[in-house]
C-alpha cells in the first residue's frame, strides 16, 4: 500500500470513526515513514485543510499531504518565510501569525536541508516592537532563522509586473527576490478595507509602497501583485485564532475566536477561498479573490480542487 | 599635591561617565537603555530637576537640592562633573590644545551685568509662564539639542553605512534606520550653539558657563556662600601665574592672588599646576577674598547680543518659507488644523510650553520618530519643543517612553492604561479628499491602523467608507499617517489644546460561532 493511500484511509477513518484511533494511526505512520518527497502529479492534493488545536502539529500533519516539506525545500536552498508581523500586539490578539507555527516551519525548513531561512515583514507599527511582541522574532531565532528588517526603502528593489492591470511596478524586498523558496504564512483575519486578510493580502508586506495600492484600486493591486513571477511556493494559512472584527489590527482579545484550522496549498487563490469559507464568507464576495480567479492566478472554486481534509 | 591629583582624576572620570552616558542616550535609536537609566542620568540635571520638582514636589525630582548642597560645600563642582555641556567644552578645549590653536588662559574680568541680567530675565520670564529662555540657555537642554540634532543623524548615517555593508553578506545584525527627526530650525540652532561654544572656548575657556549660562550664574551666587573655597596661599605664591594660565574659567587673578570663586567651575586644574601646592580648598572663615572688579558692560558684549538678535531674526525669515504647502492636483481640500499635537502627559499645550526646555530627550527616545522639534508650531514661546508630526509617523499605541523619561516634568508619567485613554487630539475626516469618494475604489488604510477603531468602515456605494467616532479617538495619528492622499490627507488629527480623556472602546466578547470540527467545503 502506498503511503498516500494509507494516509487517506487514516483520514477517512478519522472522519467516520474515533478521532483518537486515527491520531494514534497517524503518529505511527509518521514515525514509521520519515518525511520525504512523495508527491506525484496524479496522486498529490491541491490543497490540504487541517483542523486541530496545535498549529505546529497541524502544519506537520498537513504538509505530509502535499508530499512533505522536502518537495518544496531542497538542500542548500535559501528560504524566505513571510508571516504577518504587521502589528505591535501579542499573539493572543491574532493580528500576527502564530509564532509557534513560524517556529515549526523554520525548523522543518532546516531539516529539509535549507541553507538559510530568513523571516521578515514590512510592518505597519514600529518593526522592532512588532517583531518582538508578536513573539515571532524569538520563535524564529530559536530555530536559527535570520530575522531581516523590512523597515526602510533600501531593502526593496523595483520590479516590473508585466501582467498587472494597475500595479505595473513595485518595490519588492531583496530577500524575496533573492530566495530559492518563498513560504507565505499569513493569518486569517477580518480586514476593514480588503474585507479579509489572508494569503494574497499578506503579500502587501513584501513591497515598500503600500500607499500606492490604497490609492489605485486596492483589490486590483492585491490581485495584480500575485501575477509577479516570484510568487509563494507554498501558502500556509494560520486560522487557529481568528480575528472576527476590527481587523486588521483589532482592539482587544475580545475580537478573537478560536477556529482551530489551517490551510496549506501552493495555490494562493485556493487557500484564500478555503480560508474565507472557514471565516464564514463566500470567496466570490471578496473582490480581490474574485479578480484573481478571473485573472487565472489560481482557483477559488474549491469543488474543482483535490482537497485533503485532516483532523487532529 | 597628591590629594588634588586624585580628586582631579575622579572629577574627570565622573565627568566622562556623565558625558558618555548622555551622548549615548541622545544618539541611540535602538531603545537599548531601560527607563531607569534615563531617569537616574537626568536626576541631577539642575534646571530640569527644578522644573520637575515644581510639578511633582517629591524626592524623585529633588536632584537639584543635592546640587545646591554640593555648591554650598565646594562651589560649582556641578559645572565640571555633572553638566554634560561643561564636559563638552572641556573636550573642545583639549582639541584646541591638541591642534595648538588654544591661547593661554588668563584672568577674564567679570561680566556681571550680562550674567545677572540673563539669570534674572530667565527667572522672570519663567515666572511669567514661559520656559523659552531656559529652553535656549539651559546647559542640559543645549547639550541635548546639539547631540540629538547634529550627532544623532551622523550616528544613524554611520549605522546605515555599516548596515549596508553587512547586508551584502546577508548579515542583518545592523539594520537600516530612516532618520525622520531632522528639523532644520533646531538643527541650525544646535549648530549655532556649537559654534558659539567652540569659539568661546577658544578665546576665553569656559566663558559660556561664567557669563551666559543661567545655571552657572545661579550656582555661582550660591557658591559665594560655600563652606569651602579655593584659595591661593599667599606665602607659597611665587607669582608664576601658572594657575591663572591653566584656569579654564579665567577666574584667577594671579597678580592679586585672588580667585573669583563665583566663577570657578571646580575643575581643580590650578591645584595641580601650582608648583608649590599653594592652591587648596580652605574653610570660608579662613579666606577673605578681595572684592570688586570692573563691572560695566562693554562693546563686545553689546555686539554679541546685537548679532545674536540679528541672527535669530534672519533665521526666522529664512525658515518661514519651508512651512508653505504647495497644493497639487491630488487632494484638494486643505487640512484644517488649529493646534499642534503635544505629547501625551503634557496635559495641555500652555502647561507644556511653560515647562518643556526642548532638551529633545523624548525626540531621541521616540521609537517611531513621530516626535519632532517644532519651530513656530506652538508659537515663539514653544520654539524647538517637540510636537507630533503625523505626516512623518504616528504615536505607537503601546508606548509611553516620552512620559517616562521627561526630565523636566513637562510630560508627566502616565501608565499605559491611562496613556491609551489620553486624547491628545481628535480625528477629522474630509470626505472630499478620500480615495473611496474621489477614485471610487476601496482603501481603508486609516481604519486599518486605528488602534481603537475610532475610525471604522461603513458600506458606501458597494465600497467601504471611513466613519469616525471622536469620543474614542486618542489622536495617535495612525490614520493620518496611513492615509495615502497627497498633499492633504483625507483624515487628520487636530491637536487638543487641553488633553481630554477618551472613552474606552466598547467591547463585548465576540460570539464564538462554533464551526465544529468539520470542513465548510
Amino acid at each position: 500500500m502506498k503511503r498516500r493511500d494509507f494516509l487517506r484511509k487514516g483520514i477517512a477513518a478519522g472522519v467516520i470513526g474515533s478521532a483518537a484511533v486515527s491520531m494514534f494511526g497517524y503518529s505511527k505512520v509518521l514515525r514509521g515513514n520519515p518525511i520525504g518527497p512523495q508527491a506525484d502529479g496524479k496522486e498529490g492534493f491541491d490543497l490540504v485543510a487541517i483542523r486541530g488545536n496545535d498549529p505546529a502539529a497541524m502544519f506537520d500533519k498537513g504538509i505530509e499531504s502535499l508530499g512533505g516539506l522536502k518537495s518544496f525545500v531542497k538542500a542548500g536552498d535559501k528560504v524566505v518565510v513571510k508571516p504577518n508581523i504587521g502589528w505591535d500586539v501579542i499573539p493572543e490578539r491574532a493580528a500576527n501569525t502564530n509564532p509557534q507555527l513560524v517556529k515549526r516551519i523554520v525548523k522543518r525548513c532546516y531539516e529539509a536541508g535549507a541553507k538559510e531561512v530568513f523571516v521578515f515583514d514590512n510592518t505597519c507599527d514600529n518593526w522592532v516592537k512588532c517583531y518582538k511582541n508578536s513573539g515571532i522574532e524569538d520563535a524564529a531565532k530559536s530555530e536559527g532563522a535570520k530575522i531581516v528588517p523590512g523597515n526602510t526603502e533600501n531593502y526593496y528593489q523595483e520590479v516590473e509586473i508585466p501582467q498587472a492591470k494597475k500595479l505595473k511596478t513595485a518595490k519588492v524586498h531583496e530577500r524575496i527576490l533573492d530566495s530559492d523558496v518563498f513560504i507565505n504564512v499569513p493569518i486569517l483575519k477580518d480586514h476593514g478595507s480588503a474585507r479579509l486578510s489572508i494569503a494574497m493580502k499578506n503579500l502587501m508586506g513584501v513591497v515598500w509602497d503600500r500607499r500606492f495600492w490604497h490609492r489605485n484600486d486596492l483589490h486590483q493591486c492585491i490581485a495584480d501583485y500575485c501575477t509577479f513571477p516570484k510568487k509563494p511556493d507554498l501558502n500556509i494559512v494560520d486560522a487557529y485564532r481568528v480575528m472576527k472584527r476590527n481587523g486588521p489590527r483589532g482592539v482587544s482579545a475580545d475580537d478573537v475566536v478560536r477556529v482551530d484550522a489551517m490551510i496549506i496549498s501552493p495555490d494562493i487563490v485556493a487557500v484564500d477561498a478555503a480560508a474565507t469559507k472557514f471565516y464564514g464568507s463566500e470567496p466570490s464576495e471578496i473582490p480581490y479573490i474574485a479578480i484573481a480567479h478571473e485573472m487565472g492566478i489560481g482557483n477559488m472554486d474549491l469543488d474543482k480542487l483535490k482537497i485533503d481534509r485532516v483532523k487532529l | 599635591m597628591q590629594l588634588y591629583r586624585v580628586l582631579k582624576w575622579i572629577r574627570v572620570g565622573v565627568a566622562l561617565l556623565f558625558f558618555l552616558l548622555f551622548t549615548f542616550i541622545f544618539i541611540d535609536f535602538s531603545g537599548l537603555l531601560p527607563v531607569w537609566v534615563y531617569n537616574s542620568a537626568t536626576y541631577l540635571q539642575f534646571a530640569p530637576s527644578i522644573l520637575e520638582f515644581t510639578q511633582l514636589l517629591s524626592w524623585s525630582a529633588a536632584g537639584f537640592a543635592f546640587i545646591v548642597l554640593l555648591s554650598l560645600l565646594f562651589g560649582r563642582i556641578y559645572c565640571s562633573t555633572i553638566c554634560p555641556i561643561g564636559t563638552l567644552q572641556d573636550i573642545m578645549i583639549r582639541i584646541h590644545k591638541r591642534f595648538r590653536i588654544a591661547r593661554r588662559f588668563r584672568y577674564v574680568r567679570t561680566y556681571n551685568i550680562l550674567r545677572y541680567s540673563i539669570l534674572l530675565l530667565t527667572i522672570l520670564v519663567f515666572l511669567s509662564g514661559s520656559s523659552i529662555l531656559i529652553n535656549l540657555l539651559d546647559p542640559f537642554s543645549g547639550f541635548g539639542k546639539i547631540f540629538a540634532n547634529i550627532l544623532r543623524p551622523l550616528y544613524v548615517a554611520i549605522n546605515n553605512l555599516g548596515a549596508l555593508i553587512l547586508n551584502q553578506f546577508d548579515v542583518y545584525s545592523l539594520y537600516h534606520v530612516e532618520y525622520k527627526a531632522f528639523a532644520l530650525p533646531a538643527f541650525l540652532y544646535a549648530m549655532g550653539l556649537m559654534f558659539l561654544l567652540s569659539w568661546l572656548t577658544l578665546i576665553r575657556g569656559r566663558l559660556f558657563c561664567n557669563s551666559i549660562c543661567p545655571v552657572g550664574t545661579l550656582l555661582g551666587l550660591i557658591s559665594k556662600l560655600s563652606v569651602f573655597k579655593l584659595k591661593i596661599q599667599e606665602n607659597s605664591c611665587t607669582n608664576c601665574w601658572r594657575c591663572a594660565m591653566d584656569c579654564k574659567a579665567g577666574c584667577i587673578d594671579a597678580d592679586k592672588m585672588y580667585i573669583d570663586f563665583s566663577r570657578c567651575i571646580g575643575c581643580l586644574n590650578c591645584t595641580i599646576s601650582c608648583p608649590n601646592n599653594g592652591l587648596s580648598f580652605v574653610p570660608a572663615w579662613k579666606s577673605k577674598s578681595v572684592p570688586g572688579k570692573s563691572k560695566s558692560a562693554d562693546a563686545s558684549k553689546r555686539n554679541f547680543i546685537k548679532y545674536t538678535a540679528l541672527f535669530s531674526l534672519g533665521l526666522h525669515k529664512i525658515l518661514r518659507s519651508q512651512d508653505k504647502i504647495v497644493p497639487t492636483k491630488d487632494s484638494t481640500i486643505p487640512e484644517e488644523k488649529e493646534f499642534s499635537v503635544s505629547p501625551p502627559g503634557s496635559r495641555n499645550i500652555n502647561r507644556f510650553n511653560e515647562l518643556c526646555t526642548a532638551c529633545h530627550l523624548c525626540v531621541s527616545a521616540c521609537p517611531t520618530q513621530v516626535l519632532q522639534a517644532s519651530f513656530f508650531q506652538y508659537g515663539l514661546q514653544g520654539m524647538f519643543q517637540p510636537y507630533l508630526d503625523y505626516h512623518k509617523s504616528f504615536c505607537n499605541y503601546e508606548c509611553r517612553i516620552c512620559t517616562d523619561i521627561c526630565p523636566t516634568g513637562a510630560l508627566l508619567p502616565l501608565d499605559l492604561a491611562e496613556k491609551k485613554l489620553t486624547q491628545i487630539g481628535q480625528v477629522h475626516f474630509e470626505k472630499g479628499n478620500c480615495i473611496v469618494e474621489t477614485e471610487g475604489t476601496d482603501c481603508g488604510a486609516c481604519s486599518e491602523h486605528c488602534p481603537t477603531k475610532a475610525v471604522y468602515m461603513v458600506p458606501y456605494n458597494g465600497l467601504f467608507l471611513p466613519e469616525i467616532d471622536q469620543d474614542i479617538c486618542i489622536g495617535c495619528g495612525a490614520c493620518e499617517y496611513a492615509c495615502p492622499t497627497t498633499p492633504y490627507k483625507a483624515i487628520y488629527v487636530d491637536g487638543n489644546p487641553i488633553h481630554q480623556q477618551a472613552k474606552e472602546p466598547s467591547q463585548e466578547k465576540i460570539q464564538e460561532e462554533s464551526s465544529g470540527e468539520d470542513f465548510p467545503f
